[in-house]
């Protein structure tokens, strides 16, 4: 009866706990994902004098048939796509490496969180300087080994911005993938090695016999979550390139940046966030769904 | 917890631990380079930033362009906006995570699940969504240019990541200890402030630091909701730096910008390596 009694004064106290959390994120999340989804549905733009008309499914269309639209995707795909493959390789390098033991093992690390600390908008003003065609280290590294003998205007170019981009973004996260799947390769239990060894396995094949097959849920989880965040990527192009030459780096956010602030088209912008959730949603599931059979056999 | 794990080079041939050795300072120094980069070109003077081929140690070493930097009013004004905007939010965050920790963690509260479900779905989702409606509501409350039009959000979006960190933190504290504390007359609230909050000083550190970096390096709704110079936090301002056009960048001035705003993390990151590993691990994931 007493503990009857405890039970549900520890439910309110619970939820008077709860509030303030749920008041943020209701008022500050769910709210603007809401008010996005019936923008979806108006036409508000320069048209209308900014007044909200609806429209029903017109701005769908309209996203349907913008090329532009559809070549910022296809942009925000090739990057993701690339940036993210070599990121989890050099990631899973970096972690076999420092999960061995050495001489300033903590120092490395430390120099590993660098990247991922540093905020991106400002990293990309670094970038740019290091890709910078006159001045900037990277052509005078390339020049001074004999990689190219012309310096090469870098974030001119169309595939070469795209290329200078993709740099930066994996120099800045696959330190981060490091930590992830170093955390997941410190949870493989140590016998597993030790039986491995018995059979008188040599490191490759301990690598392809334990490690790999045990850090699967961890790769699948950093692949997901990175493939997510790069298709949202703003900041990095936005300060480097913002989305030039021509469109060539533009991504869908910053498409989506430029349609609700520079073109004032309010309920387009909003179909354009919502079409783009539900394609990078398809591509997440694309992914997850064969990973998650192959983790379970 | 650091581990070793055999993987089948215990009896290590002698080179290849050097090789180890090697490839290990390797990926340090490429994870360093842009950054020390910076710091390099921030020291230089003006011809010589221009000079080619450039020099890897300056010549005449100067702090010319931080005096400079600091002499232009709105950099020191950047600076102290996003310390003092993170701190607030980290300070908030921490306070209203801990209390939905808590909950989630000890008091049996209904559709505890289902909500922690939301949050981790919730976090997936980009600025850019956020964005517009956030601007909306900004600008009918005219908030635009107070630091709460950033605290707020800054808030919120951190909160799914530190709740939680911090509730599987709280379920490894020992009940009998919050038990004796009722015995011995504590309120609820007492005992999460009195007892819990300090028992998890560690895991509160943590996640601070992580929320404080988060905050820090926002850019979107820092560019977008502060308009006024005075207003800006470091990230939207030095990024404001960047003309239309670049070939005239002042780039020794932004390069002594880029270290500076970076400077409080590299420190976070050089002292709190080890937790900060840990809090990303243990939170699973976060960009």
């Amino acid at each position: 009866m007493d503990a009857s009694r405890d039970r549900m004064s520890d439910q309110k106290f619970g939820f008077v706990l709860l509030t303030p959390g749920i008041m943020f994120v209701l008022c500050i999340a769910i709210y603007p994902i809401l008010r996005i989804l019936w923008l979806s549905f108006q036409t508000q733009n320069l048209g209308t004098d900014l007044h909200a008309k609806f429209s029903g499914m017109d701005n769908y269309i309209r996203v349907i048939n913008d090329g532009h639209f559809f070549q910022s995707i296809y942009t925000t795909c090739i990057f993701t796509f690339i940036a993210v493959s070599i990121e989890l390789l050099l990631g899973l390098g970096f972690a076999l490496l420092l999960n061995e033991t050495f001489r300033g093992r903590g120092f490395v690390r430390a120099c590993a969180l660098i990247p991922w600390a540093m905020p991106t908008a400002v990293l990309a003003l670094a970038w740019t300087w290091v890709f910078n065609d006159q001045f900037g280290i990277f052509n005078d590294l390339l020049i001074n080994t004999g990689i190219i003998s012309h310096p090469v205007v870098w974030l001119g170019g169309t595939t070469t911005a795209m290329f200078a981009v993709i740099f930066a973004d994996v120099w800045k996260t696959a330190p981060f993938m490091m930590i992830i799947l170093l955390a997941g390769m410190q949870n493989i239990r140590r016998d597993l090695y030790e039986a491995i060894q018995i059979d008188g396995a040599h490191s490759v094949k301990s690598f392809t016999l334990v490690t790999l097959p045990m850090l699967m849920p961890s790769i699948t989880l950093a692949l997901l979550f990175r493939i997510i965040q790069s298709f949202g990527i703003f900041d990095l192009v936005f300060v480097m390139t913002g989305g030039g030459p021509g469109n060539s780096t533009e991504t869908v956010a910053i498409y989506t940046y430029n349609t609700f602030l520079r073109y004032l088209d309010f309920g387009y912008g909003a179909a354009m966030i919502i079409v783009t959730f539900f394609i990078m949603a398809g591509l997440s599931l694309a992914i997850y769904w064969p990973l998650k059979r192959f983790n379970q056999n | 917890m650091t581990t070793k794990i055999p993987t089948g080079k215990q009896k290590t041939v002698h080179s290849s631990r050097i090789w180890l050795q090697v490839l290990a300072w390797l990926v340090a120094c490429w994870c360093i380079a842009p950054f020390v980069w910076q710091i390099i070109t921030s020291l230089k003077t003006p011809s010589e930033i221009i000079s080619i081929p450039a020099t890897l140690v300056p010549k005449h070493p100067n702090l010319s362009y931080y005096s400079a930097l600091f002499a232009r009013k709105p950099f020191a004004r950047y600076f102290l906006n996003s310390l003092f905007i993170s701190t607030v939010s980290t300070l908030l965050c921490l306070l209203f995570s801990s209390m939905a920790a808590y909950s989630f963690a000890r008091l049996r509260v209904r559709g505890a699940r289902w909500m922690s479900l939301m949050l981790v779905l919730i976090s997936l989702f980009p600025g850019i969504v956020f964005f517009f409606p956030l601007y909306e509501m900004v600008r009918v409350t005219g908030t635009a240019n107070n630091p709460i039009a950033l605290i707020i959000p800054y808030v919120t979006f951190n909160l799914p990541f530190a709740i939680l960190i911090l509730t599987s933190f709280f379920r490894t504290l020992s009940v009998e200890i919050e038990e004796a504390a009722k015995v011995d007359g504590f309120s609820r609230l007492q005992i999460l402030f009195k007892i819990v909050m300090p028992l998890s000083a560690p895991a509160l550190a943590t996640t601070g630091i992580l929320v404080f970096i988060g905050c820090w390096n926002e850019f979107l709704l820092s560019l977008t909701f502060m308009t006024r110079d005075s207003s800006k936090t470091i990230t939207a301002g030095i990024a404001s730096l960047s003309g239309a056009n670049t070939l005239e960048l002042p780039w020794g001035p932004i390069a002594a910008a880029v270290v500076i705003s970076t400077l409080p993390l590299v420190v976070l990151v050089a002292v709190f390596q080890r937790r900060i590993i840990q809090g990303l691990s243990a939170g699973g994931v976060k960009g």
